[in-house]
């Protein structure tokens, strides 16, 4: 017989290290031709911090994206970065970004301040336009041409125009001896995730058919990113609530996997039919535009829902992970023993 | 191991090369030819990364031995673009972001064509079914029906 039933999670997930540092680092190069060179230590594993990091450097250089171009190449060669992991790049890498755009244009103020004889303090800029305040028709200069200038020289001083920024969410801080306080994060993301099973008594095999996840993102960066993490935090998260383990074949090792095919991953099938995200936007105060981290949470909501609906729908709660049709037989059949 | 020419059609060209009996279609691909397209995931049949059309139909290249694909078409991911025009599914995919890390994405793409030159107007469980033997770590399969339904819908 299938059952029915319907389950809850609720998630807060931590993000970006406040208690024992956690810094980033950035670079950003005015290239001879008018774009900008932005080395980054994060690594771009696909969940797209090399696409959000040119944001961000567009939007404080105000220029469009397409003049910013992004490397993490070599660790050898980039800035430092602790790593993509936990979900703090979105929190932490941004104002490394920034401060390193920051210090670029004090740079590039300061070089457009020497040619003219004038004040860097007096060095405004208009997006991919630098003038002098008050004389900006005698006095202005286009991005292209502080790079030529200062990149070639010739008629201009030599330049090398580079900006640098860290950032980090606090210093150290030690436990406080009497209260045990400890601010141990940077920001904390919240999401919430309702899940519709279907188990099989016969066989024991439970089916997602409905799924709902929503995540507060302090800022939506990039909303087609912020999806594709939602929803494929899912993969994870499915694969851990119901297959995915290294011993399948429990009890002994001899039977572990060989071989990928013996790692039971969610396929387009396992996938529920029917799929829902949402996005919530409050913008976290330590953010830049107040975006903070959140994805790897998107993975820690679907178990706790899927194993809650699957008490729903058959009245046993299952403690194990994954919950394979042999655990819930063997939770039906100790239900059954116990009546 | 003795070595013979092995000659096919490969994204509309005729190629030949030396192989041994024993290599297959993704090792010529990706070694001897540099397609690097087709990825090598599991390298057993189960992931789908590898996947490329023989006369039209999808298969692993990575249990085709590169022999039998003899005078025989083979279109890899490289071979969809045409005169620098993205096909119509990468277009959907690029823009609907259905893929993050991307290792798949050359797999999905091949089996996609081949289920929209069969059924140019598939349901989302025809396309669920069709696509199921291609894994994907990220989670993209929702992204992935929707950039196939829009193609089928004729928005690209």
């Amino acid at each position: 017989m299938k059952k029915k039933g319907v389950g809850m999670s609720c998630v807060l997930h931590p993000t970006g290290n406040k208690g024992a540092g956690d810094p980033s680092q950035a670079a950003i190069q005015l290239k001879p031709d008018g774009t900008f060179a932005l080395l980054v230590g994060a690594v771009d594993i696909g969940q797209g911090s090399n696409t959000i990091l040119r944001q961000f450097a567009a939007d404080a250089l105000g220029v469009p994206i397409e003049k910013i171009l992004v490397s993490n190449f070599a660790d050898d060669f980039a800035p430092l970065c602790l790593g993509s992991f936990a979900s703090r790049v979105t929190l932490i890498d941004p104002h490394a970004v920034v401060n390193a755009v920051e210090d670029l244009k004090r740079r590039i103020r300061e070089w457009v301040a020497n040619e003219w004889e004038a004040n860097p303090e007096d060095i405004e800029f208009d997006g991919e336009t630098v003038y002098l305040r008050g004389d900006r028709e005698r006095r202005s200069m286009t991005m292209d041409q502080i790079a030529a200038g200062a990149n070639f020289g010739g008629g201009y001083n030599p330049g090398f125009l580079v900006g640098t920024g860290a950032w980090q969410p606090a210093k150290f801080h030690a436990h406080d001896p009497e209260t045990g306080e400890m601010p141990a994060v940077g920001a904390i993301s919240f999401g919430c995730c309702i899940a519709e099973v279907e188990v099989d008594t016969e066989t024991g095999v439970v089916d997602v058919t409905r799924l709902v996840q929503v995540w507060e993102v302090g800022k939506a960066v990039n909303p087609l990113l912020v999806r594709a993490q939602i929803n494929g935090g899912l993969h994870i998260g499915m694969g851990y609530a119901l297959t995915e383990s290294s011993y399948p074949y429990w009890p002994t090792e001899d039977y572990a996997p060989e071989k990928l095919g013996d790692y039971f991953m969610p396929t387009f099938l396992d996938y529920p039919p029917e799929l829902i995200y949402g996005i919530e936007e409050v913008p976290h105060p330590a953010g830049v535009q107040g975006a903070k981290g959140f994805s790897e949470g998107s993975s820690n909501g679907p178990p706790p829902a899927i194993i809650a609906a699957i008490h729903d729908a058959i009245g046993v709660w299952i403690d194990t992970y994954p919950a394979t049709p042999e655990v819930i037989l063997k939770a039906l059949e100790a239900k059954k023993a116990s009546e | 191991m003795k070595q013979q020419v092995l000659t096919f059609i490969l994204n509309g060209e005729e190629v030949a090369v030396l192989v041994t009996p024993t290599e297959t279609l993704l090792d010529v691909l990706r070694e001897r030819l540099q397609i690097t397209g087709p990825k090598r995931g599991c390298d057993d049949g189960e992931c789908g990364a590898c996947t490329v059309l023989l006369d039209g139909e999808p298969v692993r290249s990575c249990l085709t031995l590169a022999l039998t694909v003899e005078g025989r078409t083979v279109t890899t991911v490289e071979g969809l673009m045409v005169k620098g025009e993205l096909d119509r599914l990468q277009k959907a995919f690029y823009e609907r972001g259905a893929f993050q890390c991307g290792f798949c994405t050359p797999g999905m793409l091949m089996v996609a064509k081949s289920l929209l030159a069969k059924n140019p107007n598939p349901s989302r469980d025809e396309i669920r079914s069709y696509m199921a033997g291609n894994l994907c770590r990220c989670g993209s399969y929702e992204e992935i029906i929707e950039a196939i339904q829009a193609v089928a819908a004729g928005e690209y």
